[in-house]
């Protein structure tokens, strides 16, 4: 493991040492990780040289657990033991996943989001997503040689709040900390965008394993800006093979298959969709467990038109978002496909006949959406490149509040540039009332029970009023990783309640810093020494990020408040000498609460400057 | 020390990008100044800074998203300037409108019904963009209202029109993604 360098007290750090940060694409069916060495993005292989894990985890009876490759090959021996696509399980209650019976699991409808029953126990899709995570964070590790400062994980666009929470969980529990959450076909765009200079109104067509999503963006100079987003979160390659598989029990005439030949069977309806990108037609054989054999000829064709409905589903949002965006589809300038499951000719044909132009191909697929996210994890870890660029993204789904007659009152509308809030009065509906229930939402519908229920908090202690004299401000923060915290506060006796939107299932803070514990001391490291080492770093990069707002802007301090921060970042490198974590993570705080208003004024600063030197320049 | 957080960003939202406070505005102009301002502020610019700065970068970020979304959007541009000019357009309470517009939004209503139950969703898409035609012509008379008669009584009227079409354009999307769906 290297060595963390220390900077000599007094001195400034920077230049520091490389952050190592990775870009992490946790997909339904395959997952990746890249990283950016020596300026280039690429995407770190395993130690057989292959680059794609395949996200399939096996919780073996010998108490191990088995990620990957591996894992996958044992899938029809042992199907219930063997998650796989368990991405379609994230933030998901049993009600909504559609057609149970289609996997082999036993689901168990624990509160907010299903556990898989597994012979290591009851699995939430959160752990077993930590699994893979964690396995990827391994193998970045071992490549690059050090201890990551951080991750960038990407999701589906049109992940809900929830699916969102749930991955940022995922991740925290294979103890990654998360720079950022990042839209794929974002990522994406950063990738394509920045590899061919382009410029204009792109479409983003993001057919993955298990989701499909699609963003309009707009490239100019260095701004990504999404216009708009829409998808599927329960639409993918998954469901061709699906398609294939169900042929194939129909040509066969084959009815209640046990798990073993169900698992059998979908691998091999893949390998045919896989075969059929290639070649005109394909054989399908397998031998079932009662000894039956199967051998089937699928043509080309065929395949077509029994996954046409399939295609014609993913072309509903890409109409819906370029409708959101206010434009047509003659305006846009290229559409760059993104996702394995756009290798199949017929999508490709579909998406050129609708946009009138052929599709971009040119970047692998598979890895695109990693390369994105490991070029934006370099930025945010504070490695800067010589390009400076912006992403602003949006939130896919409107927030709101239910309101009179289970309602639903639309707060945030989908499509906001993020971060974004925005605040609405309501008021109490009967004399007296001392409390307020208030529901959030998300989604487009009208009705409170078509839209997915995210978290439900009480805004207790309002005086007795006559109705309708209260005055509570509801307040939506959505913050840069498309997460959502809510406030509300009476504002004529300043009662107030917040809630951070984590779903009723959501792990805690404190069963998330239990489960990590207990992993960590699973494989014997010394959990203290890495809380020290992470402080260290964290205090480090606070006090090289101060030292460079000093050089610049010291004149915004008068003498007194410039003694009381260098006292206070004194405090800290002597914290940091000391190499005590407690001490360490308390001078940061404090270090931190004296650094705010100088922060807010070199930022006010900061925008001023920038905008004077537009205004002389455009007006 | 806090007393002056945020002391620019108190201004109003078209002191924040040194724009003139009136209703014409160039919207690509606006774009450029969000863009720039957007880049100084925004959270992924402070991802390994401290707390402090991400907080502050935060509230910054979206101080200047509201700002920039305020401004875009014609019928939240005019109610905007209304309420800095003291002027409550009382759209949840002032429901009264002339007949003639009443008798506009029925037929309005009528053909959205129709299109809806006959499953049309190219007449869907006609009566869109007819309504967004219409849409800019009232945008215009708001303009003249604000910034040449200063008219606040007939702009807030218009205001209120404005939320009308706003809500039957909404009806129209709400309905071709029904159809679609």
């Amino acid at each position: 493991m290297a060595l963390l360098q220390i900077a000599e007290p007094g001195l400034s750090a920077a230049p520091h040492q490389h952050r190592l940060a990775v870009g992490i694409d946790l997909g339904t069916t395959n997952s990746l990780v890249a990283t950016v060495k020596s300026g280039a993005a690429t995407v770190l292989p395993d130690e057989h040289g292959r680059s794609l894990l395949p996200s399939v985890v096996r919780y073996r009876d010998d108490g191990r657990t088995i990620v990957g490759f591996d894992a996958q090959a044992e899938q029809s021996r042992d199907p219930n033991n063997t998650i796989v696509s368990v991405k379609r399980f994230m933030g998901r209650g049993l009600a909504d996943i559609q057609d149970v019976g289609r996997s082999p699991y036993r689901f168990v409808d624990a509160p907010g989001m299903v556990q898989l029953v597994t012979r290591a126990g009851h699995k939430s899709p959160v752990e077993v997503s930590a699994d893979i995570l964690r396995s990827l964070r391994e193998r970045a590790e071992a490549s690059l040689g050090g201890e990551l400062i951080g991750a960038v994980i990407t999701v589906p666009a049109y992940f809900d709040d929830a699916q969102r929470q749930a991955t940022k969980d995922a991740a925290r529990l294979a103890g990654l900390n998360v720079l950022r959450l990042l839209n794929e076909p974002t990522a994406a765009a950063i990738a394509y965008g920045l590899d061919n200079g382009a410029e204009g109104t792109y479409v983003v067509y993001d057919l993955g394993g298990g989701t499909f999503d699609v963003s309009v963006l707009a490239l100019t100079r260095g701004v990504f800006e999404v216009l708009a987003t829409s998808g599927d979160s329960s639409l993918g390659g998954d469901d061709f093979d699906h398609r294939i598989y169900c042929w194939i029990l129909e040509q066969a005439d084959l009815h209640g298959l046990n798990a073993h030949d169900t698992r059998l069977l979908l691998t091999r309806a893949r390998e045919a969709k896989e075969a059929l990108t290639e070649h005109a037609d394909t054989r399908i054989t397998a031998v079932l467990s009662d000894g039956q054999t199967i051998d089937l000829q699928l043509s080309q064709a065929t395949f077509h038109a029994i996954s046409k409905t399939l295609i014609d589903k993913t072309l509903l949002p890409v109409r819906k978002a370029l409708r959101d965006a206010r434009i047509g589809a003659e305006d846009v300038k290229g559409v760059v496909m993104v996702g394995g499951a756009t290798r199949m000719p017929q999508v490709q044909k579909a998406v050129g006949d609708f946009f009138g132009r052929p599709p971009l191909t040119n970047l692998d697929p598979d890895k695109v959406v990693a390369l994105g996210a490991a070029i934006q994890a370099n930025v945010l870890a504070g490695n800067k490149g010589d390009d400076e660029w912006l992403l602003l993204d949006v939130i896919p789904l409107s927030l709101g509040l239910e309101t009179m007659g289970g309602l639903t009152e639309k707060i945030i509308p989908r499509n906001s540039t993020i971060p974004i809030a925005r605040a609405q009065e309501f008021t109490t509906f009967k004399d007296g009332q001392t409390a307020l229930s208030v529901h959030i939402l998300q989604g487009e519908r009208e009705l409170v029970s078509d839209c997915r229920s995210l978290a439900k908090f009480v805004l207790r202690g309002i005086p007795p009023m006559v109705a309708g004299a209260a005055r509570i401000r509801v307040t939506f923060q959505v913050d840069a990783d498309g997460l959502l915290a809510v406030t509300a506060r009476e504002m004529i006796s300043g009662v107030e309640a917040s809630i951070e939107v984590k779903p009723s299932y959501g792990l805690s803070d404190d069963e998330i810093t239990r489960m990590l514990s207990d992993s960590i001391a699973h494989v014997a490291d010394d959990i203290n020494a890495r809380k020290l080492r992470e402080a260290i770093v964290d205090a480090d990069s606070l006090l090289d990020a101060l030292d460079a707002a000093l050089a610049s802007d010291a004149d915004l301090l008068d003498e007194a408040e410039r003694a009381t921060l260098d006292a206070a970042m004194q405090a800290l490198r002597d914290a940091i000498a000391a190499e005590s974590t407690k001490d360490i993570n308390a001078c940061s705080h404090k270090l931190n609460q004296a650094s705010e208003p100088f922060a807010a004024r070199r930022m006010d600063r900061n925008i001023q400057r920038a905008l004077t030197g537009k205004n002389i320049e455009t007006l | 020390m806090t007393a002056d957080l945020f002391s620019d960003f108190q201004q109003d939202h078209f002191a924040l990008f040194g724009l003139p406070r009136r209703f014409a505005l160039d919207g690509a102009a606006l774009d450029t100044l969000w863009r720039t301002a957007a880049a100084q502020v925004h959270p992924d610019r402070f991802a390994s800074a401290g707390d402090a700065e991400k907080r502050v970068a935060l509230m910054a970020a979206t101080r200047v998203n509201e700002a920039y979304q305020t401004l875009k959007s014609p019928l939240a541009r005019a109610r905007y300037l209304l309420m800095l000019a003291g002027v409550d357009t009382a759209e949840e309470t002032n429901t009264s409108m002339p007949p003639a517009f009443l008798m506009a939004q029925i037929e309005w209503r009528e053909a959205i019904e129709d299109a809806r139950h006959g499953h049309d969703v190219d007449a869907l898409e006609r009566l869109s963009r007819q309504l967004r035609q219409d849409m800019c012509a009232m945008e215009d008379e708001l303009g003249a209202a604000l910034d040449e008669r200063h008219d606040h009584d007939s702009a807030a009227l218009l205001v209120r029109k404005l939320r009308f079409l706003e809500k039957l354009d909404q009806e129209i999307g709400d309905a071709i993604e029904a159809l679609l769906f």
